[in-house]
């Protein structure tokens, strides 16, 4: 790790001790020699521990997912872009929800109303899902919802809906990200205490592997950790924390471990330092793997295999100098493709100050589709494998990722160190650790802290007026008369019927609470209602504040 | 970094349902090694909580962090709940993504400085030192 005597020499080309360390603070060897690299370059793609690589034959037995994320505003509209995007060759779609939807309040909700349609789709009942995918074949197309704290409610609208469009459900394929312990970290989008919350997403997991076994009922993510400050290492190191949490909880409600851990699945950040985020794949790959086998004894490949979607942009993109960021994002689709990703998102270079507008959308899928069908990187398996300082810095990282976990396993475990803080302060040291080194251009950001333009003009806004797009203030008028038109026109005695049985299952830990949260969504029983009748037994999370 | 700010007292606070608290957390941090007594509210508050506990606390500056674009009615409801609570001393800063074209209606509002993720810490310090003065 960086040591106080490494000070970076001034005469550094690279600038300030940018290339003397990875952003997780390895000290990266001038050159790697074969000696300092240990046996395992001759693991081999598709075999355990899989760091190569979890299929034998790459991308090309199957290319990753291009899965844009988009939603905003009504469900219409959001209807719209998605078929926009199908029609331009993506091959899943991913679904943005609004902020009232991910924290469980109905739009007409006072704590609701600023942000209704704002950052992502309302959802509030079974009709607005129903609007989303109209046109849309459920049975053939992969959905991925960014949602978590009110995952198993949307997945269950998702349900309601393939039952009504007649889509048995066993074709139904997708994810939800249904990841509530790094929302309590990084994310904010929690609404139960840990504990409720660890059973809700167990009931979720337990009920896809029968009644959905295609789709993917939870993904793990790093990557708000990681965009909120933690480094690679740290990224890895929690998230893989997290599953093993899970997996817990999973086989304390009665799972079996090569049943549902071949369909966990794992989300990352992808920031533009390329060789760390190679090697932090390879290396994540490899500790999964092992885990799952020697601590769990997973014997079925598969419940070994560590897949993960990935999201290249964040905060590694700059609002100076936007155009800059295409180039970013470029580096960082390579990097996603060179780890082995199952699916990729790209972010549009102008997401860092605006909501994307189609003709920047269309450069960020166009990215991908440059560096899949014209690069040839995708085109041999794990392509950099072999290579002495990938091989080096792989094992340098699995052994950092350890270290981190260990602090955890000490501390008492992920659910104590979230319960209590400890993580959320750690992100927040780091943070501004992050942004003291911008500040001081120990690390270089183009355009922001080196090559900077006197001209601020050109930042933000500027060069793209007339391009940005706004919600219409009328979207959350008609989302709320929607809403309100809804409640008049359902059987309200249905309603309550469901409600109340979800109310009297909600302290009955031995029951999984899926199939009556389908009911209610069968019934159109909102979000807010659903949440409303959980808070009443379990309660609200009552965050730590620690800074 | 200099004690410039002691003996004044902040509430940082993050307004609506935005869970993006890191902007916060590391102005927060900034503000208290620069010598201030600051309170930080954690996520999802009302302008009316915020204002309650600005003036229940006699801070000197409110700053709000929000990142879900829903700034501009948060930040006006803040500041009415601030007037009406007998709080219209307390100064008031904003950050997180705040649109350029935003910033010049925020501040004739009644907003003391606009801040971005890509500002230096610096010089948003400097700026709430100068309306404190």
């Amino acid at each position: 790790m960086r040591s106080e005597k490494k000070q970076a020499s001034p005469a550094n080309p690279l600038g300030g001790d940018s290339g003397l360390f990875t952003p997780s603070g390895i000290e990266i060897p001038t050159v790697v020699t074969p000696e300092m690299v240990s046996r395992e370059e001759h693991e081999i793609p598709g075999e355990y521990p899989f760091t190569r690589g979890i299929f034998p034959d790459g991308f090309r037995g199957r290319m990753w997912t291009m899965r844009q994320y988009s939603g905003f505003g009504t469900a219409e509209e959001s209807n719209k872009r998605y078929h926009f995007l199908l029609e331009q060759g993506q091959t899943g779609l991913s679904v943005a929800m609004d902020l009232p939807t991910q924290c469980g309040y109905d739009p007409v909700d006072p704590m609701a109303l600023p942000e209704v349609g704002k950052v992502g789709v309302s959802l509030s009942n079974l009709a607005e899902m129903e609007i989303l995918f109209r046109g849309i074949d459920l049975g053939s197309i992969s959905t991925s919802f960014t949602i978590n704290g009110t995952a198993a409610i949307i997945y269950a609208f998702y349900i309601a809906a393939a039952d009504k469009a007649g889509i048995p459900r066993a074709k139904l394929t997708g994810t939800i990200q249904n990841d509530i312990l790094k929302e309590y970290v990084a994310r904010g989008t929690w609404i139960f205490p840990v504990r409720p919350s660890m059973r809700l997403i167990a009931d979720t997991i337990l009920f896809a592997n029968r009644e959905t076994p295609r789709f993917n009922p939870i993904s793990i993510a790093g990557a708000h950790v990681r965009d909120a400050g933690a480094t690679a290492v740290e990224e890895i190191a929690y998230t893989l924390a997290n599953g093993l949490a899970y997996v817990d909880e999973l086989l304390a409600r009665g799972g079996e471990i090569d049943r549902f851990a071949k369909r966990l699945s794992f989300f990352f950040y992808v920031h533009a330092d390329f060789f760390e985020e190679v090697c932090k794949f390879r290396a994540a790959r490899r500790i999964w793997a092992q885990l799952m086998k020697e601590r769990y004894g997973a014997t079925d490949p598969k419940s070994q295999m560590f897949r993960f979607g990935v999201v290249c942009g964040g905060s590694s993109l700059t609002a100076a100098q936007p155009h800059n960021n295409i180039v970013r994002v470029g580096i960082e689709a390579m990097a996603a493709v060179m780890g082995g990703a199952q699916s990729i998102f790209t972010c549009a270079f102008d997401e860092a100050f605006q909501i994307p507008t189609e003709q920047s959308a269309e450069i960020a899928l166009r990215t991908q589709q440059v560096v899949a069908h014209e690069s040839g990187i995708a085109s041999s398996v794990d392509p950099l494998g072999g290579s002495y300082y990938v091989e080096y810095l792989t094992g340098r990282m699995v052994e950092e990722i350890h270290k981190v976990m260990k602090e955890i396993d000490d501390y008492g475990g992920v659910i104590k160190a979230i319960e209590e803080g400890f993580i959320q302060k750690r992100i927040a040291e780091r943070a501004r650790e992050r942004k003291r080194r911008v500040d001081s251009g120990e690390r270089v950001i183009v355009g922001v802290n080196r090559y900077q333009r006197e001209d601020r003009t050109e930042k933000m806004g500027g060069v793209f007026k007339g391009q940005v797009f706004k919600v219409d203030p009328q979207t959350s008028r008609e989302i709320t008369d929607k809403y309100n038109a809804i409640r008049d026109k359902r059987d309200n005695q249905a309603v309550q019927t469901a409600l109340q049985r979800l109310g009297e299952a909600a302290p009955n830990e031995s029951q999984n609470l899926l199939p009556i949260l389908v009911e209610c969504a069968h019934a159109y029983a909102t979000v807010g209602e659903m949440v409303q009748t959980l808070k009443k037994d379990w309660g609200e999370f009552q965050e730590p504040i620690r800074f | 970094m200099a004690m410039s700010l002691k003996g004044k007292r902040f509430l940082i606070a993050k307004p609506g349902l935005d869970g993006h608290d890191v902007g916060a957390k590391i102005i927060a941090l900034t503000l208290r090694d620069a010598g201030a007594e600051v309170i930080y509210t954690g996520l999802r508050k009302s302008p009316a909580y915020i204002a309650r506990v600005a003036v229940q606390e006699d801070v000197d500056a409110v700053g709000l962090s929000l990142l879900s674009g829903a700034h501009n009615e948060l930040v006006r409801e803040t500041l009415a709940q601030l007037r009406d609570m007998d709080g219209g001393d307390i100064k008031m800063f904003v950050g997180g993504t705040i649109p350029m074209e935003d910033h010049q209606q925020l501040l004739d509002s009644g907003v003391s400085g606009v801040f971005t993720a890509e500002m230096k810490l610096e010089d948003i310090l400097a700026q709430i030192e100068n309306m404190l003065a």
